[in-house]
C-alpha cells in the first residue's frame, strides 16, 4: 500500500509516521507542502507539529497551502486521508471536517498518555480492530473540539464519532477528558469516513520497550483493511 | 488604503485566555473587573483607493483566512 506524509513547515511528527507506516508495510514518500502534485497514494497522512508556527490559528495557514488543493480532491475522490493532532487542525480549517480545536480548557500544554474509546468501526480505519480502548499519546495546545449543537447532532446522528477520550477501563466521563474537548470527542470523520482527524499520536504508540503498542494495533489493523 | 479588522470569539465560545486575564485582574486589585475577551486585530494595507471595493476584499479575506466563523466573528473598522 502507498502512502503519503504531507510536511509543512514546522511539521514535527512526520519522521515519526514515516517510520510508523514503513514498520507495518506501508510503502512511504514525504511529501513538501510547496508541491502540486501527489504521488499515486492509497492513504494521505496530515502529521502533526506546529505548521507555520501555529500563526493565526493552528492549521488555518497549511491548510491553504499549494498542496492541499490535490488532497481536497484526493478525500473528495473517496481517498484516505488521516490527520494527526496539527493534521487534525489542518482538516477542521480546510473545511473536510466539521469544527474547530480551541485551546485546552486548561490552558496548559498537555503531553501525557491517554486512553481513549473507539466508537466507530463501519470505517477503513478501525473496521475489525481487535481492541476498542487504546491508550494512546496526547501533546498539544489546541485540542479542544469544539462544533456547533447541529454539526454535534449530526456527528452523532451518522455516527462520525471516531474516539472518546475515556479511562482505561473505558468509562467516558469529564475525569478522563484532558483538554475539555466537547463530549471528550478525540476524533471524528467526515460523512463518507474516509477521512479521520484525531488529537492522539498512535505513531508514538509502536514499540514496546519506548511506549505502548496500541499505536501498532492501529497501523496493523489499518493495513489489514486495505 | 488601509483597513483594520478584529477578530472576536462568538459570545458563548470559551476563552481560556481572556479569562486568565480576567482572574489576574482580580488578583492584582482590579476588584471590578467581570469579563474579559480576547481577540486579534490586523491593519491591512490594500492597493488602490476604492474603499467601497477595499471593504469588499477586506470581507473576502475575513470569511477564507482571517477569521474561522464556527467559532469567531469580524469586524471591519
Amino acid at each position: 500500500m502507498n502512502s503519503s506524509v504531507i510536511i509543512f513547515p514546522g511539521s514535527n511528527c512526520d519522521r515519526d509516521m514515516d517510520v510508523a507506516l514503513k514498520k507495518f508495510g506501508f510503502k512511504n514518500k514525504m511529501v513538501w507542502h510547496d508541491d502540486n502534485e501527489l504521488p499515486k497514494s492509497d492513504l494521505i497522512v496530515l502529521p502533526g507539529g506546529f505548521s507555520y508556527g501555529d500563526y493565526l490559528r493552528c492549521g488555518s495557514i497549511a491548510g491553504k497551502s499549494k498542496i492541499i488543493q490535490s488532497v481536497i480532491n484526493f478525500a473528495n475522490s473517496g481517498g484516505l486521508v488521516l490527520g494527526i493532532c496539527n493534521g487534525f487542525q489542518i482538516l477542521t480549517e480546510t473545511g473536510l471536517l466539521k469544527g474547530v480545536l480551541q485551546q485546552n480548557k486548561n490552558i496548559e500544554f498537555i503531553c501525557k498518555n491517554i486512553f481513549v474509546k473507539v466508537n466507530s468501526s463501519e470505517n477503513k480505519f478501525f473496521e475489525n480492530i481487535n481492541k476498542d480502548i487504546l491508550e494512546l499519546h496526547i501533546a498539544h495546545n489546541e485540542g479542544n473540539f469544539f462544533c456547533t449543537e447541529d454539526e454535534l447532532k449530526s456527528l452523532e446522528d451518522n455516527n462520525q464519532i471516531a474516539a472518546y477520550y475515556c479511562s482505561s477501563d473505558g468509562k467516558i466521563d469529564d475525569k478522563s477528558n484532558p483538554n475539555g474537548a466537547i463530549k471528550n470527542i478525540a476524533g471524528i470523520f467526515n460523512e463518507k469516513k474516509n477521512i479521520l482527524g484525531m488529537m492522539p499520536h498512535p505513531e508514538r504508540m509502536i514499540d514496546q520497550s519506548l511506549s505502548g503498542e496500541d499505536g501498532s494495533i492501529f497501523f496493523e489493523n489499518l493495513l489489514k483493511n486495505f | 488604503m488601509k483597513v483594520k479588522v478584529i477578530v472576536t470569539l462568538k459570545s458563548g465560545v470559551l476563552d481560556p485566555q481572556g479569562k486568565a486575564i480576567q482572574q489576574t485582574l482580580n488578583g492584582m486589585g482590579f476588584a471590578n473587573i467581570k469579563d474579559v475577551r480576547q481577540g486579534k486585530y490586523f491593519d491591512i494595507d490594500i492597493d488602490g483607493s476604492d474603499e467601497q471595493k477595499a471593504k469588499l476584499t477586506a470581507e473576502e479575506i475575513c470569511k477564507k483566512l482571517l477569521a474561522n466563523q464556527v467559532i469567531e466573528d469580524f469586524k471591519i473598522i
